[in-house]
């Protein structure tokens, strides 16, 4: 099992994804809830926005998150010839 | 490949049709149980067909699952679609704690109880994009099957197995906990019935078909618990905003509940007044309690001698007057409850002036983050929150029971699909949690206080005379009207009386009942099936007697199923102390074991068997230690580290574990070639020339 050039590649951008999505992660969270009282300051649809991205805003996101990546990936594997299927 | 492609969409037609008709059956069942209750067939008779049909239902789901194919026993023949993986996932992660236990959390705790709703759904994100996939790839049954693959030898496996089992099993006592609960409540069992006739219900799903049988009963009972969570949810926001969207409508009943807390804590406003004088008897209340400590304190056992006889005077004085009945008896009880020993009094009078001062407090805002007196106490709250947040996280992606589901997929974008569906059905019941407790809240808030005492609705009345910790209504300033502060509810009550709240029959608590038994038994199907799994596979097949023929293993497996599950409803039937406590320590603990070993066996190749050996023990050791030292329960009472909560001990844990992992492969060889080329395998969803890890 030799890896080549295009194979290293396509794991690069495998980490640059996960990279970037853990970053949205950590904001929509972290960030998120740590400014929660600031945030509470903004009102959205009737909530106060601290409250609204821990009840609702950030699962959305999350959500979000997940299905970008399985879209991403899926689509990567067929790119580089890494899928699984009719090869 | 192409025909093995349209064999699994046929068998996706095949289970959508199935799933389809079940749910109108389901459906239908209701309609029928319903137009009975309409007919005037008793509750009680109704709650037991409930109970009935439903795990008749799983049984015969399971029994149609039967399988000797130890592929099938053990990961459902990884041909579940992503959809269904996901349905059966959402029903395995959300246990009783969750639909019952969450909106009542949410009730009392506002912001600072979304800390769980965040920590158990942005936890998926980890296992989305560090583990799934690559251990769909590896492809084996459990993880300590990974951990032993990926580190070589049986020591990583066997902390594995130990980890995942002292998990798993605290994690299964609150499921049984919560079935027993839901059992005696709806039929009148005794609670330790209820566990047992809940076990059956566990084991007739997974005794004969093991993975296969509990993944199907998963989808049948996650279908069960959403209908039963929606439905009363949606009726109540209908009642109150008139839109059928409650997780959309809430946010204007959120700004007319924070209009009312203002009120409420208003002592210039008529109600807020009322409240104030409710509230002052229970600061009167608090400052007893604390005089008689401090008085206990000082003169110990000849205090104590004294009060008992003040209340046994009282008791005389009362009847010498002719007090009446109700007043007399209260005081005979108080009587006969004295606490026995100044130990006991300590505990005693500790808990009333710490009730009394919860009470004499003004009213929490709901939407507040942190609400606290001072900055420093604010940033204190500030810190738990994020740790915990951290900690359920983490512990999301380390729990044995989950990660296991993702083996059992057909393929590795499948798995990847499978973990937006698993979130996807897992968000729509946490979105709606928060909306179903600022309903209710408004509920308390504008309908139930400022009403009289003689007009009650009846929801509150019937909850009262059923259990005192649900529901507890005292008029303690004697004015005939409820306020705020005399009302006691207990955090289950708000799933739990939802339906009668919104006015809809008892068919439908009957329904939220089967809900919450679906929500326990499918977690507790996962829990221990993984136990047992990495007992009779980890443990016998791959470390005591690898010549194992199959159906030795499958015959091993289903007798440590049996003994593992008997073990467990013994030790729920004790009660053991706080439930909350033993979730929230399963997901530090898994989190500091797993994680590192598990994410580093992927992303860092250098990882090797010492680093594995010393990070899962260093994570492990600190966060059991923490617990130790901090947790009131074992009585060091340490000082806490920077202020954090002993069910966050994770924070500390999971540095620990990856900092073990460096050091530990630091200072010892890189692994072996075959290791490394295993780290490619699972990287890469295929490649040529590629190893096959797959088990069969």
């Amino acid at each position: 099992m030799q890896l080549s050039e295009k194979h290293r590649e396509y794991w690069h951008r495998n980490l640059k994804i996960t990279g970037l999505l853990l970053g949205i992660w950590f904001v929509v969270t972290y960030v998120a809830a740590f400014f929660a009282r600031d945030l509470n300051a903004i009102t959205i649809l009737g909530f106060p926005l601290g409250f609204y991205m821990g009840a609702q805003g950030s699962l959305i996101i999350y959500v979000a998150i997940i299905w970008y990546y399985a879209r991403y990936m899926n689509d990567l594997d067929k790119e580089y010839g890494v899928h699984e299927g009719d090869d | 490949m192409n025909t093995t492609m349209s064999s699994n969409q046929a068998f996706f037609k095949q289970l959508s049709r199935y799933y389809t008709f079940y749910t109108g059956g389901f459906i239908a069942f209701v309609i029928v149980v319903g137009i009975l209750e309409f007919a005037g067939v008793p509750n009680k008779i109704l709650g037991y067909l409930f109970l009935f049909a439903t795990i008749l239902l799983y049984a015969g789901i399971g029994f149609m699952s039967k399988t000797a194919d130890v592929g099938e026993y053990y990961v459902a023949g990884r041909r579940v679609p992503a959809l269904f993986n996901g349905m059966a996932t959402g029903a395995d992660w959300m246990s009783a704690a969750s639909f019952i236990g969450m909106a009542g959390t949410l009730y009392h705790s506002g912001y600072d109880g979304l800390a769980f709703i965040m920590g158990w759904t942005g936890g998926y994100c980890l296992v989305a994009l560090f583990l799934a996939p690559y251990l769909r790839k590896f492809g084996q049954f459990t993880i300590p099957d990974f951990l032993g693959a990926r580190y070589g030898g049986n020591i990583p496996r066997f902390i594995g197995v130990v980890a995942a089992v002292t998990c798993s099993f605290t994690y299964v006592i609150a499921q049984i906990y919560g079935v027993g609960i839901i059992t005696a409540r709806f039929t009148g069992l005794e609670f330790q019935i209820g566990v047992f006739v809940g076990l059956a219900g566990i084991l007739v799903c997974s005794f004969l078909g093991g993975m296969k049988a509990v993944t199907w009963t998963q989808v049948a009972q996650y279908i069960i618990l959403i209908v039963a969570y929606m439905i009363p949810v949606v009726w109540l926001s209908v009642k109150h905003t008139n839109v059928p969207v409650p997780q959309v409508a809430y946010g204007y009943v959120l700004q007319k509940v924070t209009e009312r807390e203002k009120v409420l804590n208003d002592k210039t406003s008529e109600v807020g007044a009322k409240e104030e004088s409710v509230r002052q008897i229970f600061r009167d209340r608090a400052a007893a309690a604390e005089a008689k400590l401090k008085e206990l304190e000082a003169s110990g056992p000849t205090f104590l001698a004294a009060e008992k006889d003040k209340a046994a005077a009282k008791v005389a004085e009362l009847k010498a007057a002719n007090a009446d009945a109700k007043a007399i008896e209260a005081a005979e009880k108080a009587v006969k409850d004295f606490p026995a020993d100044v130990a006991a009094a300590k505990a005693q009078w500790k808990k009333d002036a710490d009730g009394a001062k919860a009470k004499a407090a003004p009213v929490k805002p709901h939407a507040e983050a942190f609400p606290a007196k001072d900055d420093a106490a604010r940033d204190v709250a500030k810190k738990n929150f994020l740790a915990l947040v951290f900690c359920l996280m983490v512990g999301t992606a380390a729990l044995p029971h989950i990660l296991m589901r993702f083996y059992t997929t057909p393929s590795v974008q499948e798995a990847r699909r499978s973990v937006f569906w698993s979130l996807f059905f897992i968000f729509l019941l946490y979105f709606t949690a928060p909306a179903l407790a600022v309903l209710v809240k408004y509920e308390v808030y504008s309908n139930l206080v400022g009403t009289a005492f003689a007009q009650l609705p009846a929801w509150v009345s019937n909850w009262a005379a059923v259990d005192k910790t649900l529901m507890a209504i005292t008029d303690i300033n004697k004015d005939g009207i409820v306020q705020l502060a005399e009302i006691t509810i207990g955090g289950d009550l708000v799933v739990l009386a939802t339906p009668e709240i919104a006015g809809l029959p008892y068919v439908i608590s009957g329904l939220v009942a089967a809900g919450g038994l679906a929500a326990a038994l499918s977690t507790a199907d996962g829990l221990l099936l993984t136990i047992a799994n990495a007992l009779s596979h980890d443990v016998y097949y791959k470390m005591i007697d690898p010549n194992a023929p199959t159906t030795r293993r499958l015959v091993v497996s289903k007798a440590l199923l049996l003994v593992v599950a008997l073990l467990a409803a013994y030790v729920t039937s004790l009660k053991p102390g706080d439930i909350l406590f033993l979730v929230g320590a399963a997901f530090s603990l898994a989190a500091s074991a797993f994680f590192p070993a598990l994410v580093c066996g992927v992303f860092w190749k250098r990882a090797n068997k010492l680093g594995a050996i010393l990070g899962m023990l260093a994570g492990l050791g600190i966060c059991a230690y923490y617990m130790y030292i901090t947790y009131p329960f074992f009585g060091v009472n340490a000082p806490k580290w920077w202020d954090i909560n002993p069910i966050s001990a994770g924070i500390f844990g999971i540095p620990a574990g990856f900092i073990g992992i460096i050091v530990g492969t630091l200072i010892s060889p890189a692994p072996s070639r075959e290791v490394q080329e295993l780290v490619d395998h699972v990287r890469y969803p295929n490649l040529e020339g590629d190893l096959n890890t797959q088990g069969s």
